[in-house]
């Protein structure tokens, strides 16, 4: 990829500069795709149309016209707030969640950076957004935000783990942290002649740890039923009360890439990556970029499909289910998965 | 290149580490105290100790950074009080010793010239997460066994405590 930059750009530091900024235009594009496929989705589920009129084809351009008026909107910062932090903290939460992406392998052909410690890094920075959660909670003085960014903490601290230890369960499967190395492993059709060589398939305990990381993941990206944090009925917005116009649209973002984020992590870990699914079929790093979103997508339209299944858990059942159910449940399923390893 | 990236993350480090100590607010403390620890994760990358790195962003930046901002918002400090401006011998003293050690400390950074000095190659090796597994649970395999005894004992005690202090019931 970067050899294909440098064949026609001049400088290199252009070249370092587009080829950094390239899953910021997918996550940019994803994102308005994201929000209309949102209500499209909530509108089908809840048999209405969800928006139709803007830009004609059943409204496509309903976000961008939501975009165009986030940014007329005047910039409020509460006079009691703490001005810098306020300010400061929905750039932080984007770049946290945008830094995650560098080890991120969209292609055969584009991967961020190879470091070899790969998916623990990804880990480790998306921790920082619960820190700039809090940030924004706290700065903007009001009750409503200070304990909605409380229970984000609370929550993305807890479920770290169950997210961590199911990860922990494909890496010694895969015995690399490298996501570009996971997905290479999972090239080809060798399992049972016709199904592909994915880790999902590679054992019975992988399909469990695919549904616990998919529960703790949800959790993670404050999705219902987990969507505490900004519960409106109880919280108004949760720590986004105070924000508007483009600040609260980069929250927004912010969430977003972190569905997308995640459901890349759980294609790559479980659904083979940029692999396609039909062996040499379609394959190479252009169609490896496009089975490797359309994956991503496929979780994402499971998380918004969830979203209009399933009620909102209370603060103490969420509690519940994460340290009396997923921790217990994904510790088993680590060391039944290293048994499995040892045995076959 | 190095050399640039270094001083940036040094005097981000050592600028948090004095916004955090003056700073009167304790919020604004602990978020320097985030600033100061990711800067530090910033230097053990360009020495080649990838895992220290990651570790150090996701335990102290992440995890123990969010307890401690949860323990300083439920306390719900006030601001902390102007020191107090009264001159005494003591200050006077401290200030002068104080003069001294910031001075041997800039003679000595002063005397040090030049770039960063190269990372041996075999010091490369030592910071991956495969060294420092095998490390872990090859040659002091005994120690980590112990730790983790010690830290579930530690986890369980909590456990007691906190229950203790909620329903009674353990105490009876």
């Amino acid at each position: 990829m970067q050899q294909f930059l440098e064949s026609f750009l001049p400088a290199g530091p252009l070249v370092v500069f587009v080829f950094s900024i390239i899953p910021l235009m997918i996550i940019l594009v994803y994102a308005l795709f994201a929000i209309w496929l949102e209500r499209k989705v909530a509108g089908h589920i809840q048999d209405r149309l969800g928006p139709m009129h803007t830009g004609g084809w059943h409204g496509w351009s309903q976000t961008i016209a939501d975009l165009v008026k986030m940014i007329q909107k005047e910039d409020i910062v509460p006079a009691k707030a703490d001005r810098f932090l306020f300010k400061m903290a929905p750039f932080i939460a984007f770049a946290a969640s945008y830094a995650a992406f560098v080890a991120i392998p969209f292609s055969s052909g584009y991967i961020g950076s190879m470091i070899d410690v790969g998916i623990f890094y990804i880990v480790a920075i998306t921790s920082l957004l619960s820190v700039s959660i809090i940030m924004a909670g706290w700065a903007s003085n009001n009750k409503w935000s200070l304990l909605g960014a409380m229970r984000t903490a609370a929550q993305t601290v807890s479920y770290e783990v169950p997210t961590v230890v199911t990860i922990l369960s494909v890496i010694i499967v895969t015995g690399t942290l490298n996501l570009m190395e996971v997905t290479e492993m999972q090239t080809g059709n060798a399992f049972l002649g016709f199904l592909p060589n994915w880790l999902i398939f590679h054992s019975p305990f992988m399909v469990i740890a695919f549904v616990l990381f998919f529960i703790a993941s949800l959790a993670e990206a404050h999705r219902v039923p987990f969507d505490l944090p900004e519960s409106e009925s109880e919280l108004v917005g949760g720590y986004q009360t105070e924000y508007s116009g483009m600040r609260w649209g980069l929250f927004m973002l912010t969430e977003y890439a972190d569905m997308l984020l995640l459901s890349l992590v759980g294609a790559t870990l479980f659904f083979g990556g940029w692999n396609s699914p039909f062996g040499s079929f379609m394959d190479g790093p252009v169609w490896g970029a496009f089975w490797m979103l359309l994956k991503g997508m496929i979780l994402v339209f499971v998380m918004m499909w969830l979203r209009w299944t399933l009620p909102r858990l209370r603060v103490d059942q969420l509690m519940n289910v994460c340290w009396k159910y997923l921790i217990p449940l994904s510790f088993v399923n680590l060391v039944l998965i290293a048994l499995w390893e040892m045995i076959f | 290149m190095e050399t640039y990236i270094f001083i940036l993350f040094a005097t981000l480090a050592v600028a948090a580490a004095v916004g955090m100590i003056t700073s009167r607010n304790t919020v604004n403390s602990a978020l320097f105290l985030v600033l100061n620890l990711i800067s530090v994760a910033g230097i053990f990358l360009l020495l080649k100790a990838q895992f220290l790195a990651v570790i150090q962003v996701l335990v102290y930046g992440g995890a123990i950074m969010v307890l401690f901002l949860f323990v300083i918002m439920l306390l719900n400090l006030s601001d902390e009080e102007q020191m107090l401006s009264k001159f005494s011998v003591r200050y006077a003293v401290g200030f002068f010793l104080g003069v001294i050690v910031l001075s041997q400390l800039l003679y000595v950074i002063a005397s040090v010239t030049g770039t960063l000095p190269r990372i041996h190659p075999e010091m490369e090796a030592v910071g991956t997460v495969e060294t420092i597994g095998d490390a872990l649970f090859n040659i002091y395999m005994l120690p980590v066994l112990v730790t983790a005894i010690l830290l579930t004992a530690a986890v369980v005690g909590a456990l007691l405590l906190a229950q203790r202090n909620i329903s009674g019931k353990v105490n009876k």
